[in-house]
Order: C-alpha cells, then sequence, then structure tokens
C-alpha cells in the first residue's frame, strides 16, 4: 500500500461524491421540472468532489510528512533496534536495507543487523499506511458529507466553484513569484553565512582561488577565497573565446538565410541550426573533452609550445561558441526583419549592392536589437555548466593564454558543492557565494538585453 | 536632348573609374555573400561531425565482445522451478552450479588461457536463456557469452598487449566477435563496461521525466490562463510577469542551488531521487510552458470569447470550455519543447546529487536514481575504451528520445495549430 493506493482512493472517493450530488441535482430538478436550478447539476457535483478532495489532499501532505519519522521511531524504540551502532553511515545503512526490504524493494539483507529489523519496519508501515488511510477516509467523507448537505435548488454552486477555480489559478502563477523568492532567498540566506566567515572584499577582490574543504571551518582563511581568477576564466571562455566563434558564424548565417539564401535551402538550413541548440549540453561538454580538447593541444604542441593543457579555455570557449550559435543567429535573425521594408528598399532603389544595403542600413538599424541578442547569448555562455565541467580545469589560474587550463565560476560550484564538505564550511558556503554573483550578473545582462529590444521596437513601430 | 541620344553619351557617368570601382563593389558583394554561405557551412559542418563522430563511436557502444560457448546439459542434473520469479530462478541455477558448469565448458571449448577470459558474469546469460525456455537444459547449444573487459579491449587493439595474439587467433577462429548485445538496453549501470546497460538511467529520466510533467505541466498552463485571461492589470500581476520572464534566463545550475537549499533540506531522505529530481527541473520547465501557452492563448481570436460570452456563459466557462481547447496544441508543443530541454539537462541534478552509482533500475519516485545525460556524464570520466562506445552509445540513445520528442513537437504544430 504506497502512495498510490492513496492518491487512488482520493480520487476514487472525489468522483464517487461527484456522481452522487449530480445525482441528488438532477433528483431536485427531475421533482421539480418547472424550477430554474441556480447552479447545473454538474456543478454541484464538482462543489462536493472540491470539498472532498481538497481536505484529502491535505491530510495526505500532513500525514506524508509525518509518517516517515513516526515509523522509524517506533522501529527504533523495537528491541531488535539495541544492537544498532548509535550513530553515523553503518548505522543509517542498516535502517536503509531494512526499510528497502520492508518496502519490498530488495529481496535480501546483506548486514545480519538489518534482517532483525525488517519485521519491526514491516509492521509500524503496515500500522502506518492503515492510520492513514482511516484518516484520509474520515477527512474525504466529512468534507464532502458537509457539502453534500448543503446541495439545495437554490443553492448557487456555480459561484462557489468557480471563485475556487480563480484561487487556484492565482495560486499556480504565484509559484513563479515563490520560485524567484525561494532561488534569491536561499542565495542571499547562504552567501550571508558565508560573508560571515570570509570577507567580501577578500572574495570579491582577491587572486587566490584554492578552497580546502578540508581545514577548520572555524578559523577559514580569506586569502583563498579570491574569486578573481573564476569571474576572468568566466569572462574569457563565456564571453570572449565563445562570442569570437558565435558573432560572427551566427550573424553571417542570419544575414545569409534572410537576405541570400533562396526559400528552400533557408527552409532546409534552419532547422538544422536549431538543431545545435537542441543537443544536450552534456553532449557538447563529452564531444569538446573527448576530440575537440585533445586536438588542441596536440595541434598546440606540434606548433611547439610545450605548456598547451588538455584541459585548454581554447577547447570549452570554441564548444560553447557553436552551442550559442543559433541563439546569436535567431535574435540577429528577428532584429534585423523587424527593420522597415521601406528602409532596405530605399537603399536598394539608390543603387546600393545588398551587401551595401545590409552593412550600412540593416545592420546599423538592427544593432540595438542585435547587441542585446548578444548580450542574452553571453549570459547563456556565462552560466553554461557541463561544457566547462567536463572540458575545462578545476584549477583557477589568472592568465590570457587560451591554450593553457583555466576554471569558470559554474565549474567551482559544482566542484565545491560534489565534494564531500560539510554545510557549515566556507568552502561548501562559496558554492552559494558564487551562485549568486552569477544569479546577479545573468539577471543585469537579461534586464538590460530586454529592455534595449523593447525600446528598438518601439523605435521602428 | 539629342546628345543624350547618342550611345556614347548614354551614361556619362560610366567613366572608366567608375567602372573599376563598381567591379569592385560587386566582388565584395560576391566575397560578402560567400562568407555567408561559409558560415551556415561551418555551423552545418560542425553538426554534422558532432552527429557522425557520436554515431561511429556509439555503434560499436550497442557490440560488445563475445566468446562463443558450446554447454551440453545432458551430463548437469540442473532444475528449476518453474512458478518461481525470473530473479529467484537465476539464483537457485547459481547455486546448483551453473557459473562452475559454464566455466568448465569454456575450458572445454577454448581451452584454459581463453576460459579465464570469459567474463565472471557470463553464466547470467545462460541463467536467463534457461529460465526464458528450460527445454534448453536438455541438450547441446551454443551460447554467445561476454567476454571479460581485457579480452573485449584486446580485441579491439589495445589493452594488455599479451592478450592481443589470443584476442586475435580466436577472432580468426570464428569464437571471438562483437556482436550486437540487445542487453545494453535493459541492463543498468556497471563497473564492467561489459556489463553496463543504459535501462536503469533510462528508467530513471522516465520517473523524473514524469515528476516534472505532472508539476509543471498543469502550474505552467493555470498560470498562463491565469496571466492572459484574467489578471488585472496592477502591481501584482506584473510582480508575475517579471519574475516569470527573469526564471526563464536563469541559468540552470541555479536552479541546482534552489533544489539543494530547499528541497534536500525539506526531504533530506529523497537524495538523489527522480521526485526531487522531477521538483527541480519541473521549476526549471514552468517559466517555458507559461511562456510559450500565453503565447498560444493570444492567438486564439477575441471573436470566440465574445460569443461565448454572448451567449451567457460565465468567465470560467469561456476560458475552460472554449479558449482553452482552441489553445491546446500550441501549448503542448511548447511544453514538449520545454520537456525535451529538461530531459537532457545535467548541471541542476549534479547539485543535488542524482549521480550515484546505480546498479539497479529505481522501482519509484523515491529510490536512488541517475538519469540519462548523468550517465553519460558519468561514464565519460571513465578511461575505458569500452566506457567510451559506451557514452556515445548512451548518447545515441539521449539523441534519439530529444529528436522524437521534437519531431512530435513539429507534427503537432503542424496537424493542429489553427491559424486564425
Amino acid at each position: 500500500m504506497g502512495t498510490a493506493t492513496f492518491l487512488l482512493l482520493v480520487i476514487g472517493l472525489g468522483l464517487a461524491w461527484w456522481l452522487v450530488a449530480r445525482g441528488r441535482a438532477w433528483g431536485f430538478q427531475r421533482s421539480n421540472p418547472g424550477r430554474r436550478m441556480a447552479a447545473l447539476p454538474s456543478q454541484h457535483g464538482w462543489f462536493v468532489a472540491i470539498w472532498t478532495v481538497a481536505p484529502m489532499l491535505l491530510v495526505l501532505a500532513v500525514w506524508g510528512s509525518l509518517a516517515a519519522p513516526l515509523v522509524e521511531q517506533s522501529v527504533l524504540q523495537s528491541p531488535a533496534a539495541a544492537d544498532l551502532p548509535a550513530f553515523g553511515m553503518q548505522r543509517e545503512a542498516i535502517l536503509g536495507e531494512a526499510r528497502a526490504v520492508a518496502s519490498g524493494r530488495a529481496d535480501a539483507v546483506f548486514q545480519p543487523t538489518a534482517g532483525a529489523l525488517v519485521e519491526p519496519y514491516r509492521s509500524a508501515q503496515l500500522t502506518a499506511n492503515l492510520v492513514g488511510f482511516a484518516l484520509l477516509l474520515i477527512a474525504g467523507l466529512i468534507g464532502g458529507g458537509l457539502a453534500f448537505l448543503r446541495v439545495k435548488p437554490d443553492f448557487r454552486a456555480r459561484s462557489h466553484v468557480e471563485r475556487f477555480m480563480m484561487g487556484v489559478l492565482l495560486l499556480a502563477s504565484m509559484v513563479a513569484i515563490l520560485t524567484t523568492l525561494g532561488i534569491f532567498g536561499s542565495l542571499v540566506f547562504e552567501t550571508a553565512r558565508f560573508f560571515g566567515m570570509v570577507s567580501p572584499l577578500d572574495f570579491l577582490f582577491g587572486t587566490q582561488w584554492n578552497p580546502d574543504p578540508m581545514s577548520n571551518a572555524a578559523t577559514p582563511d580569506g586569502s583563498r577565497y579570491g574569486a578573481i581568477p573564476l569571474f576572468w576564466g568566466t569572462i574569457f571562455i563565456g564571453a570572449i573565446i565563445a562570442m569570437v566563434v558565435a558573432i560572427p558564424l551566427g550573424l553571417l548565417s542570419a544575414i545569409y538565410l534572410t537576405q541570400y539564401a533562396p526559400p528552400r535551402l533557408r527552409s532546409w538550413v534552419k532547422p538544422l541550426l536549431e538543431m545545435l541548440a537542441g543537443v544536450p549540453t552534456v553532449v557538447y561538454g563529452y564531444f569538446a573533452a573527448l576530440t575537440v580538447a585533445p586536438a588542441i593541444r596536440d595541434a598546440a604542441l606540434a606548433m611547439g609550445m610545450s605548456n598547451a593543457s588538455s584541459e585548454s579555455a581554447l577547447a570549452a570557449g570554441l564548444v560553447m561558441g557553436v552551442m550559442i550559435i543559433p541563439f546569436v543567429s535567431s535574435m540577429a535573425d528577428d532584429s534585423i526583419a523587424a527593420v522597415p521594408q521601406a528602409m532596405r528598399d530605399g537603399s536598394l532603389a539608390l543603387g546600393a549592392t545588398t551587401n551595401e544595403t545590409i552593412r550600412k542600413v540593416l545592420v546599423p538599424a538592427a544593432l540595438p536589437g542585435i547587441v542585446a541578442g548578444v548580450m542574452l547569448a553571453v549570459s547563456r555562455a556565462i552560466g553554461e555548466t557541463m561544457i566547462v565541467v567536463m572540458a575545462a580545469s578545476t584549477a583557477a589560474s589568472l592568465t590570457a593564454n587560451p591554450l593553457e587550463a583555466m576554471t569558470t565560476v559554474t565549474v567551482q560550484i559544482v566542484a565545491l558543492l560534489t565534494g564531500e564538505g560539510s554545510f557549515d564550511h566556507p568552502a561548501t558556503l562559496a558554492a552559494f557565494a558564487l551562485g549568486f554573483v552569477l544569479f546577479l550578473v545573468t539577471l543585469a545582462l537579461n534586464f538590460i538585453a530586454l529592455r534595449v529590444v523593447k525600446r528598438f521596437r518601439e523605435a521602428y513601430e | 536632348m539629342s546628345e543624350r541620344s547618342t550611345p556614347a553619351k548614354l551614361a556619362p557617368t560610366r567613366t572608366p573609374a567608375f567602372e573599376a570601382r563598381l567591379k569592385k563593389r560587386y566582388a565584395a558583394e560576391m566575397r560578402f555573400k560567400y562568407a555567408g554561405m561559409s558560415a551556415v557551412l561551418v555551423s552545418v559542418a560542425v553538426l554534422l561531425f558532432l552527429l557522425v563522430s557520436m554515431a561511429t563511436d556509439g555503434i560499436a557502444g550497442f557490440q560488445r565482445a563475445e566468446l562463443r560457448v558450446p554447454v551440453d546439459f545432458s551430463a548437469t542434473s540442473l532444475s528449476i522451478n518453474p512458478s518461481l520469479a525470473e530473479n529467484a530462478q537465476i539464483r537457485s541455477l547459481e547455486g546448483q552450479g551453473l557459473p562452475d558448469i559454464v566455466a568448465f565448458a569454456a575450458q572445454q571449448a577454448l581451452g584454459e588461457e581463453a576460459a579465464n577470459e570469459l567474463n565472471s558474469e557470463a553464466w547470467r546469460t545462460v541463467a536467463s536463456a534457461i529460465a526464458a525456455d528450460p527445454a534448453v537444459m536438455s541438450g547441446k547449444r551454443d551460447f554467445w557469452l561476454p567476454a571479460s573487459e581485457d579480452l573485449a579491449s584486446a580485441l579491439s587493439g589495445d589493452g594488455k598487449a599479451a592478450l592481443q595474439p589470443l584476442a586475435q587467433q580466436l577472432a580468426a577462429n570464428g569464437k571471438l566477435d562483437e556482436r550486437f548485445d540487445p542487453g545494453f538496453m535493459l541492463r543498468s549501470d556497471a563497473t564492467d563496461p561489459q556489463l553496463a546497460g543504459i535501462w536503469g538511467a533510462l528508467k530513471g529520466s522516465i520517473l523524473t521525466m514524469v515528476v516534472t510533467l505532472a508539476l509543471a505541466f498543469p502550474i505552467g498552463v493555470l498560470a498562463a490562463l491565469y496571466l492572459e485571461e484574467y489578471a488585472p492589470k496592477n502591481r501584482w500581476t506584473e510582480i508575475i510577469e517579471v519574475s516569470i520572464n527573469n526564471l526563464a534566463a536563469v541559468p540552470s545550475i541555479i536552479f541546482g542551488l534552489l533544489g539543494l537549499a530547499v528541497f534536500l533540506t525539506l526531504f533530506p531522505n529523497f537524495r538523489s531521487a527522480p521526485i526531487i529530481g522531477g521538483m527541480t527541473l519541473a521549476l526549471m520547465t514552468m517559466p517555458v510552458i507559461v511562456i510559450s501557452g500565453r503565447n498560444a492563448i493570444k492567438a486564439v481570436p477575441p471573436s470566440i470569447r465574445d460569443g461565448a460570452l454572448a451567449i451567457g456563459a460565465s468567465r470560467i466557462q469561456v476560458v475552460f470550455d472554449h479558449v482553452l481547447p482552441l489553445a491546446l496544441p500550441g501549448i503542448l508543443t511548447g511544453t514538449i519543447i520545454g520537456m525535451a530541454r529538461a530531459l537532457g539537462e545535467t548541471a541542476p541534478l549534479l547539485l543535488i546529487g542524482m549521480r550515484a552509482f546505480v546498479s539497479t533500475p529505481p522501482g519509484g519516485f523515491t529510490d536512488n536514481a541517475t538519469v540519462l545525460p548523468m550517465q553519460i556524464f558519468l561514464w565519460s570520466d571513465e578511461i575505458d575504451r569500452g566506457f567510451v562506445e559506451r557514452t556515445s552509445a548512451a548518447i545515441i540513445v539521449l539523441l534519439a528520445f530529444l529528436l522524437l520528442m521534437n519531431g512530435l513537437a513539429i507534427y503537432l504544430r503542424n496537424r493542429f495549430e489553427k491559424r486564425w
């Protein structure tokens, strides 16, 4: 008996009440055919069903979060639990194994201590499920019953149901605000904790990045948390190398496809370019790490550069640039299309060639839109994670040589949070501070870009 | 006037200097055109190179090196109970000494040295065959059994040098071969590339996507309906709109930080479970669905709403009975595209810890699981040549799913979307 059974009970009881209430409303109508009811029978049905399902879901949520700790507590009080180690990984492992066997996910236990716990677990779980089932049933019957008593010929079921629907709609759109607040809140909270241990000045302006998750958390060494090399690496890979690839290729592709290419070619090539944006980043990362990075290192070694790294910034940047091409090209496409046809026709009528029209009229006129597109692309590139995690290095260095290993903000976030560090350690909290910086920078870039695009659109409307 | 009619003076501006300039301008025009064309070509070539290199490596990933071992069951006394589950049958066969029988058969057929290179789990293939059809036990039968990791890499020309002559000799005798391995789609992660499969990760992906869809679709559609149809023009609505647009632009890794700080603090027991991964991805997918949903709802002409209102429908009825069905194809297209993005997403799941080594497919939403892109990431860290091929094969599976979803979206758009 799992969550599925409970959900089935909720749906079944809701459906049953819906049918009963609708039947009763039909009954009113039939017994008094001359009189108009205040609401349709099915609306009465919905009214009762809502009052059945909503309390049941509430009970399910509360019970679902209470049941697991209660079960565990009752198991720990059973005599078999006396042999458990007092705390630590092994205790968790034994309990987890017993839980898995008791719920049928595993067939047998490996540790004998766990075997003794299977029976207590099973019986406690059964009790918990029965109690939960009973509570759920009571909630549904009382909720639905009270609502059913209100089903009368002149009861305005519809307005009740519709008010409820509006509440649900509003609630759904509030999820976005809650998510934004959740992101902001958790980032600010953890960042504040980090800045309580490490000075913000050290973090923002220090040039040595070398956090040690194993160091003593009580005496953090601020000089190890200088994030300048990370910011530089991020900008160098995401905003310089990637853009050197993506801007010319994306812009020229967009211009060629909109101004020169025959429609048939365009209809084939445009989806192909969009496929570049649909390839998962982990695939790009694999490609960068396995194909591009060794090729670049070999080429550099062949040209006599001895310090070429197999985790070079160039490999990650190049592949990221390829990923960004469709963003740049579709933004450029949109903004060139937004330039009024009259400007293009005027230029051509004066005898300019297509090329001159594009370079001297269309691109300058579309420039705000193109710049905004590039800003969006940059914000996308600096937040990109998998390519750099797989192809760039974790060692921070402050250099302008694209063949050397470099690290980025996102690489460090992943490295710090997938390690063994505890949640109270500045090395772990530093990841949130880095995330906060990333969040603010991408938001600023997007905000400015959208403003620019809006201005630009208005200028031609 | 008469001067103009003479051909020599038809165009007094066409001086030699002008002609030269014109030629230059046309040359520039051609150069520009070719630059544009080569930009397109380069982009497409990179895409094709990527796909082709994945495909060539990946095809090898769907194969594995197998040894041909004839097993004679007539001298053995194996018995199985067909009423048991397959796992129990296999365990009972193991207890009856099937691994030794297989090892002995391999020694007889291949010789001592080659039999040592039979995969230690090879007997499971035999056991599954017996469980599927007990009649196998009544006679002699040829099995293709997985070779060891070392022999497999020797066959493809690297790995231990000492094994390469043996591999070549066995291959020449037709006893060792790269064979198509359907089990790749059915098994789960393993430390041995010969035994690794994709099903565990695929099932994890499916479970995660179910959670994502179940949360993001209703919330996204309802939010889109509210914003487009009911929301009053006030500060609250503006805040909602701004936060949705911002969420669509936030890097995915930030959602991972949110999941780590909020969801894993609330539900510490479900670390690396599809339900937490699905919730995190749902927050990421929801804005995409809202934005595409609003566009689809906006495209429904006002006359539909006016007509319904005019015959007495309430505002809820107008939207749910008339606007929503008409906007649904557009909403579904956006949803599928958002889901495809969520399916390929790795970074947020990396932060919330869905990177465990999961050797059994997850049974439910709260079991330990990994997802397809994460499996690619984990395998890509392995140095073994066998895993390189398996990784490419996993990428092919992932790309095939994405292509399928995008194709479905395009089909829906072309088939059902109305132009008003």
